[in-house]
């Protein structure tokens, strides 16, 4: 089966882009060089094309309550125009997908997906809609996402903004979403992303994309701004200490051993007032505030040479040492100079401080226990 | 077609070798253009001791950028007489200049590997 292609694609074309096969789509993984786009989203901007990711529709009388029932967060109390991290999960409590939920309209949410997941997720909410006064339409192919992410975001996505919607963009708090035309293509503007910088998710018509992105790069490359590809955002969402579904979470996670319990809302409540038996709710009750089996932890590495995914972590650097966890993602930090990674570990392990070692293809390099985000950004 | 430094060797794994300097003398090894770009920006590169015997074929280091790592195989078999401490110290010298200052080692030959000529090795990577 041949990857899809973006909108953008031909813009990619003509910037150069190395292009990779990522869930199912034909992506720019570098335009120049990945070190450079990361630092051009720290210090100025970066245009992202991130029109794989999968874009639900959820709308009816019935819509809140369907995804209160759906998924792990509290939808029915999201306001209007905000947007909410969240997870589906399976009654097991394994995590299907994490997403993002924009209230666009008392009766509309946009849910959007993780590539690899949207037919997924798509299936699981039309099964969990059956009953509720609420439909699905898969905006997923029609809708084309643009991110401009970094600290000149703001002034490049409002200089090709129409004068009326500037104020309600400046103004747009984290995690909220306003309709605005910016140079002149009909968008919903959202204050996320996935950089641990201030930025934007723009949500466009797949057919007016590519006019967007060239104005973006106009407006934006006298400020600093650079596209950036996949190999960027994946090395800047792991310095901001951010999972990636596939590394981080899988069905055989649960939120709370990802460290994301406060996304699970045991206790919402139905219509009756009573605690509303979402799927996944019950395991995920039992689980809660038990000891997990496993934890995930920040590892800084002390030597050069990088934890990758799926390498062993080790109780110490001596050859007969057990395996304690694994790296879920790893790499040399563009930041911060040393090798950074995410990894799942014994919970007697996972103390900040802690010195632990991890198998680099056979020779056992330190790394100690740290917080995580391995970078905040300066405000 | 992308085209290659006509006086190299190549190898399969993208490394090439100069011999240039004649039979007696070290020849010099790096990697390739291809190779580097294909890492993207390379931040650590794990070089064999001088002093070290190397056979053709074995890994002889390993070259890491942000997204990925490869492992470095000797295209000739022979003893380390030097590496490029600019690069240890540098990385992104590959990225920037695989064929010159992005070198990596030079080795006293013994036996040469299986080697391709630039044509072979352009036509190999346009596969």
């Amino acid at each position: 089966m041949s990857d899809v292609l973006s909108p953008l694609h031909d813009e990619h074309v003509a910037l150069g882009a190395a292009l990779t096969s990522f869930a199912g789509w034909q992506m720019p993984l570098r335009y120049t060089s990945d070190i450079a786009e990361h630092q051009a989203v720290r210090t100025a901007a970066g245009l992202f094309d991130l029109s794989h990711m999968g874009e639900l529709e959820i709308s009816g009388a019935g819509a809140a309550a369907a995804l209160d029932h759906a998924l792990v967060g509290d939808l029915t109390a999201l306001a209007l125009g905000r947007a909410r991290y969240t997870m589906i999960v399976r009654e097991d409590g394994g995590v299907l997908d994490d997403l993002v939920v924009y209230r666009l309209a008392e009766d509309r949410f946009l849910v959007v997906a993780n590539a690899s997941n949207v037919a997924v997720v798509r299936d699981a909410l039309i099964e969990r809609l059956a009953g509720f006064d609420a439909t699905l339409h898969d905006a997923s192919l029609t809708t084309a996402l643009i991110a401009v992410q970094g600290p000149r975001a703001e002034e490049i996505v409002t200089s090709a903004a129409e004068p009326a919607d500037v104020d309600p963009i400046r103004e747009l708090k984290y995690y909220a979403a306003v309709n605005a035309t910016v140079s002149g293509v009909p968008a919903l503007v959202a204050r996320t992303g996935y950089t641990g910088e201030d930025g934007f998710e723009l949500f466009v018509p797949a057919e007016a994309a590519a006019e967007l992105w060239r104005d973006l790069l106009a407006a934006g490359e006298p400020l600093g701004l650079v596209p950036a590809g996949l190999s960027a955002r994946d090395s800047l969402r792991l310095e901001a200490g951010m999972p990636l579904y596939g590394n981080e979470l899988d069905t055989t996670t649960t939120p709370y051993e990802a460290g994301l319990g406060r996304v699970v809302k045991l206790d919402k409540t139905g219509p009756d007032g009573e605690p509303l038996p979402f799927v996944g709710r019950a395991v995920l009750a039992s689980r809660k505030g038990a000891q997990p089996a496993r934890v995930l932890v920040g590892l800084r590495g002390l030597g050069k040479r990088a934890a990758r995914h799926g390498y062993d972590v080790v109780m110490s650097t001596a050859p007969d040492s057990p395996v304690v966890g694994h790296v879920t993602s790893g790499a040399p930090s563009p930041t911060l100079g040393y090798p950074i990674a995410l990894a799942y570990v014994t919970p007697e392990m996972c103390g900040e401080g802690r010195e632990l070692a991890v198998d680099v293809r056979g020779r056992r390099e330190p790394v100690v226990v740290v917080p995580v985000p391995f970078y905040r950004r300066p405000r | 077609m992308s085209s290659f430094p006509e006086h190299l060797q190549y190898t399969v794994e993208h490394e090439w070798v100069d011999t240039r300097a004649g039979a007696d003398a070290p020849a010099t090894v790096g990697i390739t253009s291809t190779a580097a770009d294909a890492l993207g920006d390379i931040v650590y590169v794990e070089l064999p001791a001088v002093g070290e015997v190397i056979a053709a074929g074995a890994v002889i280091g390993e070259i890491e950028s942000t997204k990925s790592v490869s492992e470095l195989f000797s295209p000739v078999t022979g003893t380390v007489v030097e590496v490029n401490e600019a690069v240890v110290e540098t990385p992104e010298l590959v990225n920037s200049d695989p064929f010159g200052a992005g070198w990596l080692l030079k080795v006293e030959v013994t036996e040469t590997g299986p080697v391709l000529t630039a044509e072979e090795y352009a036509a190999q990577v346009a596969g």
